[in-house]
């Protein structure tokens, strides 16, 4: 099964934007000093299921995601030059700097919470959706969050609230914990949670939960429109799990680009990349994988992909000089919009 | 004007609020928790069923869901029951609605209605008698509404049902319930923020909230008997706080008692006396006085709970105090 040439290439566009992005940001981080005061985190290797969710989400969906959200507003639209610059604390930023790396909400967009709290988003994606369903509105509520989350309780309530009510919510968890041999099916032993798979636990109050390859572009995107379709039509709650191999960038508490920027020929010849991402470039990284399928595919050509990179790297850093040439927020700013 | 007790007042508020705007939904209809006045809630029941959810035993759950409902424009109305269980709802109701507005820079509001019935309730014990205001009050974000009365439980439930665009926590006292008042014929909702002075006086005044009101009405009548004036300033809402209205009472007469049954330590009496110490120092003739409970957990001997009760005695033995009066 394969997309059509204008869809696959707005996929790896959009991975593509998302990746450079998240590197601007770690560059912001390390680079840049003050930029980014604290911790922060990225969505590089996990691009396939947040561009495929919001791919089959439509304009009034709602979405609520987690402190690494930046690659889910960017999916769903968010403009970049914005985007960055809510991450730095800019007032051209979504929340005029106020929130920071781990909120940017856009609510223009739907996207209404990014909880930075494990967990915290559940309940008011099923919120949202018991309020679709009151208002009886054909809308969506669609809520990612990792594994951990579900350790947490509000899981465990939200997921059976939003069963007994049928609610329209998409409960999409990106478990980026996943081991390559284990990532199409199976068991995935955890040490944090006694489940064999996680789709169990929501399987066992009767939500269709099914797990996807989070590293097959177009095996998430055929997945996610068939889920949020199957809600949408007023099957009650659905649970994906995305099953999501680590990037190796990602194992130490802050961001690490071995050997750099991303390129595209570590896509083509893994061999030539540095050590630590070989492995992960050969079978787990969602954009080296989808390059080389649709070049192998004749959808593009590898000419194709460096004018689309040095395209997007050059709107990437257009939106960072936008970022950065806006002014900081106002310290005073900080008695404003307790109340409404 | 009609004579109302506490709990039909309320019922009728939540009544008003359903049927003048369809999105005021239920998230349970528990208002009354097991109160004798409970029956009153029915009513809500008998007319609007459809707008009711049942919830499962999920405080957490269910809060958030109705943050998230509130978002995207509903205005839910969530019976939590005993203000103790709240704390099942902590992250919801403190880490998610109260900072929602601030997060997104004033874009996304939540106008839910957190209703709890708090207080020493008699027997409640140590896990069902919680006083919650005080903690609520320092998580900015959220309103606190504590009415003393069955107008203004009406008032203030239609503002915060109907009006406000902010997340509110309206603490109903299990002892009020059964207290009896006048009542508008027409629906009259009651601002956020603006105190009512429900006892003019000269010599002192006594700031009292919720339950500390009827209680320090009392007070007052035994001390006009002494020849000792008070003024019994109820400021109806925590947050936003009228401190207008009490400094302007402190002024006029140069005492204060403050009054609240909760815990005294980083209470709500704390927080009124420090407001009074530091706007209003010049006006004050003695040192304020706090009536509050004790720090310790409410017990359920009934003993033990009526000596850390905050009771009309004890407000009638502060007020004399700050008179320079012989304490009893």
């Amino acid at each position: 099964m394969s997309v059509s040439a204008e869809t696959a290439i707005r996929n790896l566009k959009m991975m593509l934007t998302i990746r450079r992005a998240e590197e601007k940001v770690i560059s912001f981080a390390t680079e840049h000093t003050g930029l980014i005061r604290g911790h922060y985190h990225v969505y590089i290797g996990q691009e396939a299921s947040g561009v495929a969710a919001c791919n089959a989400l439509g304009p009034k969906d709602y979405v609520f995601t987690t402190h690494r959200n930046h690659g889910h507003v960017i999916a769903r639209g968010g403009e970049l030059g914005r985007v960055l610059a809510e991450i730095i604390g800019r007032s051209d930023g979504y929340n005029g700097g106020r929130g920071g790396t781990f909120h940017v909400i856009a609510p223009h967009l739907g996207i209404l919470q990014t909880s930075g709290v494990v967990g915290g988003c559940m309940p008011l994606a099923a919120g949202a959706a018991f309020s679709i369903k009151t208002r009886k509105t054909d809308q969506v509520s669609l809520v990612f969050f990792g594994d951990g989350s579900m350790e947490e309780g509000a899981f465990y309530e939200s997921i059976n609230m939003a069963a007994l009510w049928k609610l329209p919510v998409v409960f999409v968890c990106e478990n980026n914990g996943a081991p390559l041999a284990s990532r199409k099916g199976g068991e995935i032993p955890s040490n944090s949670l006694n489940a064999k798979r996680l789709i169990d636990i929501p399987m066992a109050l009767g939500i269709p939960s099914v797990i996807v390859d989070g590293a097959d572009m177009e095996a998430c995107d055929a997945l996610m429109k068939d889920v949020v379709a199957g809600v949408r039509s007023g099957g009650g709650p659905a649970f994906v799990e995305s099953r999501i191999t680590r990037w190796p960038g990602n194992a130490a508490a802050f961001p690490v680009l071995h050997g750099g920027a991303w390129r595209i020929d570590w896509a083509f010849d893994p061999g030539n990349a540095p050590a630590p991402l070989q492995d992960w470039l050969s079978h787990s990284d969602p954009l080296a994988l989808y390059m080389r399928d649709c070049v192998a595919r004749g959808v593009v050509t590898r000419a194709d992909l460096d004018r689309m990179d040095a395209a997007v790297v050059a709107q990437v850093n257009e939106a960072a000089a936008f970022a950065v040439a806006s002014p900081p927020r106002k310290a005073e700013s900080a008695l404003e919009h307790v109340f409404a | 004007m009609k004579e109302m007790i506490y709990a039909d007042a309320l019922a009728l508020a939540i009544c008003e609020a359903l049927e003048t705007d369809p999105a005021v939904t239920l998230i349970n209809a528990s208002y009354g928790g097991l109160t004798p006045q409970r029956a009153c809630y029915n009513v809500i029941r008998e007319r609007f069923a459809d707008r009711i959810v049942d919830s499962p035993i999920a405080e957490l759950g269910f809060c958030g869901i109705a943050v998230g409902a509130a978002m995207t424009g509903l205005r839910p109305i969530v019976g939590i029951s005993t203000g103790a269980f709240s704390f099942e709802a902590w992250p919801q109701i403190i880490n998610e609605a109260a900072v929602a507005c601030y997060g997104s820079a004033g874009q996304v509001t939540a106008p839910v209605v957190f209703h709890m019935l708090t207080g020493i309730r008699g027997a409640g014990a140590v896990q069902h008698s919680h006083a919650t205001q005080a903690m609520f009050c320092n998580a900015p974000g959220l309103q606190v509404v504590m009415p003393s009365s069955p107008a203004d439980a009406r008032g203030l439930m239609l503002t915060c049902a109907l009006h406000s665009r902010n997340p509110t926590v309206f603490i109903d006292h299990q002892r009020l319930q059964a207290t009896t008042g006048m009542v508008e014929e027409k629906i009259t909702p009651i601002p956020l923020g603006v105190a009512e002075v429900k006892r003019v006086g000269n010599d002192v005044t006594l700031v009292a909230v919720g339950i500390m009101v009827p209680r320090a009405l009392e007070a007052a009548e035994i001390l006009a008997r002494e020849g000792i004036s008070v003024e019994v300033v109820d400021p109806r809402t925590l947050v936003p706080l009228d401190k207008k209205t009490i400094l302007a009472s402190v002024a006029k007469t140069g005492r204060a008692v403050v009054a609240d049954e909760s815990q005294l330590t980083c209470g709500v009496a704390a927080e009124l006396a420090a407001v009074i110490a530091e706007e209003g120092f010049h006006s004050l003739k003695a040192p304020i006085r706090r009536v509050g409970i004790p720090n310790v957990p409410v017990p359920c001997h009934q003993d033990e709970e009526e000596f850390i009760t905050p009771s009309t005695d004890k407000l009638v033995d502060a007020v004399r105090a700050v008179c320079g009066r012989t304490v009893n």
